[in-house]
């Protein structure tokens, strides 16, 4: 078998430049055909979704904003290990650890806890790898629609704790992080 | 009684009027809703129920619009070209013969504003003058691409209006008359010129795609080659005039090709309607029938505008003058011997 006659699509077309029959050469059956297709996509099921009354549904791997976990008692699980920021390929993600105090037990689960934690969002290209690496379980992303609100300003796009820490009263009613937002 | 005619003669002057705008403006809607169902989508759904609002908020629209006038010698014909586009797509509609007669207040009322003995001519007359509307406004636009384009439409114009007037002399040939009430009166029945002209009729058709400026022969509007064509300068209402025109024409001549060819106002059982059950329910059928299918027709026009693509300009001319044109002539012959054999 000669290379020429290979189809892996099996779609391959021989290219003829026959002369066109009489009738062919009207157009007119040609035409007629193309009105027939079209008006058969008349009746067809229309594929728009209505946006802001339907929205499109999710893909089961969707990832959206990223989410710093609290435990059962509302306590951060954060530890500052350090280890989603080298594991993030876009260096999106910076921490500070420190030392919890002994009346700060109620809000910190480990000994040690980020004071600061900064994603990038100009950065961050939502592949999840911090959520794998998370040895605590304390980040996630999650299904929330809402990405990255836009800004005119590039500071506007450094999520800190404020935006990335679990609201509290969603700790206590142990909501899963799928309904969030 | 001589007020009673222009009584009657305004009202159908102005219900003409105003049923020509309301189909314009619903065409609108109907080719983007059309275009939307051909393609599987929706489309413009948002203003009032389906969309049913949409021409008066794109009305809205253009008027709001900036009004731009471009640096040019000529800014009273920049704005004349619309107009007569406008008024030329608008007064053919005088001489079509709506309906037969209704019989009202003790007397015959026809639903014509104008009968005419030379309608057809008179249709022919000013679709030609329409396309000065399209070549003084490119012309008047200052801009080579508007200039381009509205040569393409006048050149197409003259080279499908002959093809288009051969093929009519075929149909007058065979009815004797060139008045459109004569020619609709003929059709009673069944007796629809369709059947015993059909390649008259199909020439017709080819030709009134290219007299409206529809696709496939859409070369006054170009937006890949030219731009936009002659209206590229023109923005808000004036620019709705052209589209607006547009439609009216389109409008215009779906009813003309239902008259011509489709049997007008007749429909089977109309004779038997008009004894049975009266003059004036048989008429007002008539008419609806006549509504029906000049509706086909402009759908037909939007069915072929997202099927067929446009043609080139060299394909354009080739069809008109190499092929329609003979076509026609031998349609002639053909039909003046078959009306000398059978005389």
């Amino acid at each position: 078998m000669s290379i020429e006659t290979i189809s892996l699509s099996g779609r391959k077309k021989e290219v003829s430049n026959k002369k066109m029959t009489f009738l062919e050469s009207l157009y007119l059956v040609a035409i007629f055909k193309g009105l027939m297709i079209t008006i058969r996509h008349l009746f067809k099921r229309k594929v728009t979704i209505k946006y802001p009354e339907e929205t499109r549904s999710l893909s089961p791997v969707y990832r959206g904003q990223h989410m710093l976990m609290r435990d059962d008692e509302g306590r951060e699980r954060c530890t500052a290990c350090g280890l989603c920021a080298l594991s993030c390929p876009a260096e999106a993600i910076t921490m500070k650890a420190e030392e919890r105090k002994p009346e700060e037990k109620h809000l910190y689960r480990e000994e040690k806890y980020a004071s600061i934690y900064e994603i990038n969002m100009l950065r961050c290209i939502f592949c999840g790898l911090c959520e794998e690496a998370c040895p605590k379980e304390a980040i996630f992303l999650t299904k929330s629609r809402v990405m990255v609100k836009s800004a005119t300003n590039r500071e506007d796009f450094i999520y800190g704790k404020d935006k990335l820490v679990m609201p509290l009263d969603m700790a206590i009613k142990n909501t899963p992080t799928n309904a969030a937002n | 009684m001589n007020e009673a005619i222009i009584i009657e003669k305004s009202v159908i002057i102005i219900a003409v009027f105003a049923l020509t705008m309301l189909m314009a403006m619903y065409s609108t809607l109907a080719e983007r809703k059309i275009a939307a169902w051909l393609q599987d989508r929706v489309g413009p759904n948002r203003a009032g129920k389906g969309g049913i609002l949409q021409p008066l908020a794109d009305g809205l629209k253009l008027f709001a619009k900036e009004e731009f006038v471009p640096n040019t010698e000529n800014k009273f014909l920049f704005f004349v070209g619309p107009a007569i586009s406008m008024s030329m797509a608008l007064m053919t509609s005088a001489v079509i013969p709506w309906g037969d007669k209704l019989h009202l207040f003790g007397r015959d009322i026809i639903l014509q504003a104008t009968d005419i003995d030379v309608a057809i001519l008179y249709v022919f007359g000013v679709l030609s003058v329409s396309i000065y509307g399209i070549m003084i406004g490119g012309w008047a636009s200052n801009n080579k691409f508007s200039l381009m384009s509205a040569m393409r439409a006048a050149s197409q114009m003259i080279s499908y209006e002959v093809a288009m007037g051969l093929s009519i002399i075929a149909l007058i040939m065979m009815t004797g008359t060139l008045s459109l009430r004569e020619i609709a009166a003929g059709q009673e029945g069944m007796n629809w010129n369709v059947f015993y002209q059909p390649v008259g009729f199909l020439i017709f058709l080819v030709c009134s795609f290219a007299e409206t400026n529809r696709t496939p022969f859409d070369l006054a509007e170009c937006e890949a080659e030219l731009i936009g064509g002659y209206h590229t300068e023109y923005s808000s209402m004036k620019m709705g005039f052209y589209l607006f025109a547009e439609y009216a024409s389109m409008f215009i001549s779906s009813t003309i090709l239902a008259v011509l060819y489709f049997g007008a106002y007749n429909y089977p059982g109309m004779s038997w309607m008009e004894e049975n059950v009266g003059v004036n329910i048989a008429n007002i059928i008539g008419m609806f029938a006549l509504f029906a299918k000049l509706c086909f027709f402009i759908f037909f026009y939007m069915w072929v505008r997202w099927t067929v693509p446009r043609f080139r300009y060299d394909q354009l001319m080739r069809l008109g003058w190499k092929i329609l044109i003979p076509l026609s002539i031998a349609n002639i012959i053909i039909t003046g011997i078959v009306i000398l054999l059978t005389e």
